[in-house]
């Protein structure tokens, strides 16, 4: 089996912990992990904001890229999202205006291979103890790109109520957005901000120490907006989580 | 739609002065978390959601394809039923109509069932410069109509006011168009209602001509559909001598069985009850019967132009139901004034660009209103993927491209106020094909984060004033694997 790590342009950028507990945990798992390093970003910055010309030649990247791996494995929804969803209609839209199949077929050829980890974890490998440890009280917030276009659904808490040590505690109204939203965050920054601070107020009010996602750009937000209040609460990343053994808690 | 006047601020600007209004604020969020569980009950009550929200997509977009055919059918439907058959290409030919039928009649004062066709080409405003005065006989719609407001929501139009501002105004105004409010009035719910009541059953009694919208119009037999909650709307379609129901041309649906299908989404998804209380449906004229005259306007203003996009049609499926207003976390903090139409929330984002253009600072904004949560398209009754929709805007937005306006193919140019952000996307893109470039970049940052400013200037100074950016890591993810890996990868 063929795995190779898609780690993101932000997990690459600010958040190298979080591709490094992948690897971590896939190898724990026994998968062989490799790092294309001419990877760079899925596109969907240029195609949410409507620059979709600049997002095709991201598609084609990622195809050749990650061309002769049996899967793809990233620790971001939205990315996951943008493939899944995204690439089709690309590759469609591209066909339509008459340029042809290619940008269709990099899609077909990418979208059934590519899984965010989680569903790698439950659904290729089957597994949902992964052997963690993280002696924490940790709520988790299910972002919306994880929850709606992916649905990833149970699998997150599956793999969370299997660590030994945690203690999961819930969050009102997680199933509302965070305010992140890409550029949304900056172009509307008023409305993202409130969203935020009601996000931040719902997560502290579980008493959790630590704020689960499985999208490092949620995390960005939330971990943004709970610093600027001065609050005690983490955001982590779930491979952080499920990288963490006794010997080495990240 | 009419244009606003090119003062209306666009989207963030006017959504930010929302957010600080804490009265506002509160009453939205009371308002929509409590519909929004009680919709989610109602939903899941039905076995079947999944197949009937699929018959509702299918039977609109069926109808869509084909709307020439019905809409002709229409229109012999309704004339053979002893009506008359308008047809409104914009805003003004509508008010037009409308107002020289009023005229006709002699009459100047005119009774509304409420309605969004009516509200999106400003009627009320155009037939009080020809001197005619409409009354709003739904309760909020009284509401906005007294405190000289505009509605903020497309089921619940006072929805921005709690009761004590509601019965504030009821006292302060309702003398100056009739029966004043009784004396001593509170703000309890059934005597703000008993007050509305006797204050427009004064108007019922007396008017002659009444105006309506549609939320269906059955092609077969040219049957017109309005499903409420007050009953207010059956007693202006039924009392007045005259009836004029201005309609926008995608209300239609081919049959009365397709109507079970809608009569079942509809109620659930707006008002979370099984079946709404009133379902009026009338048919032409009928002797001895209802309203002596019928007119049935019907509007295009831009319809026929969002029909021509592919991805941009799904909007027309829209049954005006109101649950994405009600789950999106941008609606509930910006409140509907910021959207600047009569269709606010997530659908008002798609719909109003597409109906108006992309041409104001306030309409090429909409697109944007939006953080893609995807909560709208989850509890859409008719399945319009409001966040493909949005991103197309956007595209339209930047990058410009053909568009139909008034039934012409023209090419638009991307909105101004765009460069630096593509270019960035564009040196975004540029380095992510280079990784050796990218890379570059990364170990700059590193090696300089100890001079990250906290607070950014330019467009990241939006992020900064609310949140903290992350800091910078000394080493970049791909550096760390080349240091403690080598190039095994396939670089
Ligand atoms: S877009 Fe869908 S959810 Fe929103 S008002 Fe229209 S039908 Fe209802």
């Amino acid at each position: 089996m063929r795995v190779a790590l898609f780690v993101t342009c932000v997990n690459d950028t600010l958040y190298p912990r979080t591709g490094q507990a992948v690897v971590t945990l896939l190898e724990r798992l026994g998968v062989e992990v490799d790092f294309p390093a001419a990877q760079s970003c899925c596109g969907q910055p240029q195609y949410n904001t409507g620059y979709r010309h600049e997002s095709e030649p991201l598609l084609r990247h990622y195809a050749e890229v990650f061309a002769g791996y049996d899967h793809i494995v990233t620790p971001s929804g939205s990315c996951v999202a943008m493939v899944r969803d995204n690439y089709p209609r690309l590759g469609a839209r591209a066909r339509a205006e008459g340029r042809g199949s290619a940008l269709a077929e990099a899609a077909a050829n990418v979208v059934p291979r590519t899984y965010e980890l989680t569903e790698f974890l439950v659904d290729v490998l089957g597994v949902t103890d992964v052997g963690a440890y993280y002696p924490h009280t940790v709520t988790y917030h299910p972002t919306c790109h994880g929850l709606r276009m992916l649905g990833l659904g149970d699998r997150p808490l599956a793999l969370l109520r299997q660590v030994r040590g945690l203690k999961l505690v819930e969050l009102a109204g997680a199933d509302e957005c965070c305010g992140f939203g890409g550029t949304f965050a900056v172009k509307n920054a008023a409305v993202s901000t409130a969203m935020g601070a009601d996000k931040a107020r719902a997560i502290e009010a579980t008493g959790a120490d630590v704020v689960c996602t499985v999208d490092n750009s949620c995390q960005t937000h939330i971990g943004g907006t709970l610093s600027r209040r001065g609050s005690a609460v983490r955001p982590v990343h779930l491979a952080e989580i499920l990288a963490s053994t006794e010997g080495r808690v990240l | 739609m009419p244009t606003p006047p090119g003062a209306a601020p666009a989207f963030p600007d006017a959504a930010e002065r929302s957010t600080r209004d804490t009265t506002l604020r509160n009453n939205l969020r009371r308002a929509t978390h409590t519909i929004r569980a009680k919709r989610a009950a109602a939903v899941a009550e039905l076995a079947d959601w999944g197949e009937l929200r699929a018959a509702g997509a299918a039977i609109k977009d069926h109808t869509l394809r084909h709307l020439d055919h019905y809409l002709e059918q229409v229109e012999a439907a309704v004339t053979a039923a002893g009506g008359q058959v308008h047809w409104a290409v914009d805003a003004a030919e509508a008010n037009a109509i409308v107002t020289r039928l009023v005229r006709e009649t002699g009459e100047r004062e005119v009774v509304k069932v409420k309605s969004m066709a009516t509200q999106e080409i400003g009627l009320n405003e155009a037939l009080a410069a020809a001197g005619i005065t409409a009354y709003e006989t739904d309760l909020a719609e009284l509401i906005v109509q007294l405190g000289h407001d505009l509605p903020s929501h497309i089921l619940v139009p006072a929805i921005h006011r709690n009761r004590a501002e509601i019965r504030d105004i009821f006292r302060t105004q309702m003398g100056r168009w009739g029966r004043p409010a009784p004396a001593g009035l509170t703000d309890e719910p059934a005597e703000l209602a008993e007050a509305a009541r006797l204050h427009l059953r004064e108007k019922f009694l007396s008017a002659k001509v009444a105006v309506s919208g549609a939320n269906f119009i059955v092609a077969e037999t040219g049957t017109l559909v309005v499903v409420e909650s007050e009953g207010n709307g059956r007693m202006c379609l039924t009392l007045p001598e005259t009836l004029i129901s201005v309609v926008g041309i995608e209300k239609v649906i081919p049959s009365w069985r397709d109507l079970e299908v809608f009569l079942q989404l509809l109620p659930r998804s707006s008002t979370a009850e099984r079946m709404n209380p009133y379902t009026s449906m009338w048919t032409g004229t009928t002797d001895g019967d209802g309203p002596a005259a019928f007119h049935l306007v019907l509007l295009d203003n831009g319809r026929t132009d969002a029909l021509a996009d592919q991805v941009g049609r799904q909007a027309l499926r829209c049954i005006r139901c109101s649950a994405c207003l009600n789950v999106c976390p941008v609606y509930e903090r910006a409140g509907g004034h910021a959207y600047g139409s009569a269709y606010p929330g997530p659908i008002g984002a798609i719909l109003t660009p597409q109906l108006r253009g992309t041409v104001s600072a306030l309409d090429a904004s909409l697109p944007y209103a939006s953080s893609l949560c995807g909560a709208c398209y989850e509890v859409c009754p008719v399945a319009i993927d409001i966040p493909e929709v949005l991103v197309r805007l956007r595209e339209r937005v930047v990058e410009g491209g053909p568009v139909t306006v008034r039934g012409t193919r023209a090419v638009i140019r991307p909105a101004r106020g765009h460069a630096a952000e593509r270019a960035a996307m564009r040196a975004a893109r540029w380095a992510f094909e280079h990784p050796r470039a990218l890379r570059a970049g990364q170990r700059l940052a590193s090696r300089t984060r100890a001079l990250h400013p906290r607070h950014l200037p330019g467009p990241g100074r939006a992020w900064t004033r609310g949140r903290d950016l992350p800091e910078v890591p000394a080493e970049s993810f791909r550096d760390w694997w080349q240091r403690t890996r080598g190039e095994r990868g396939t670089a």
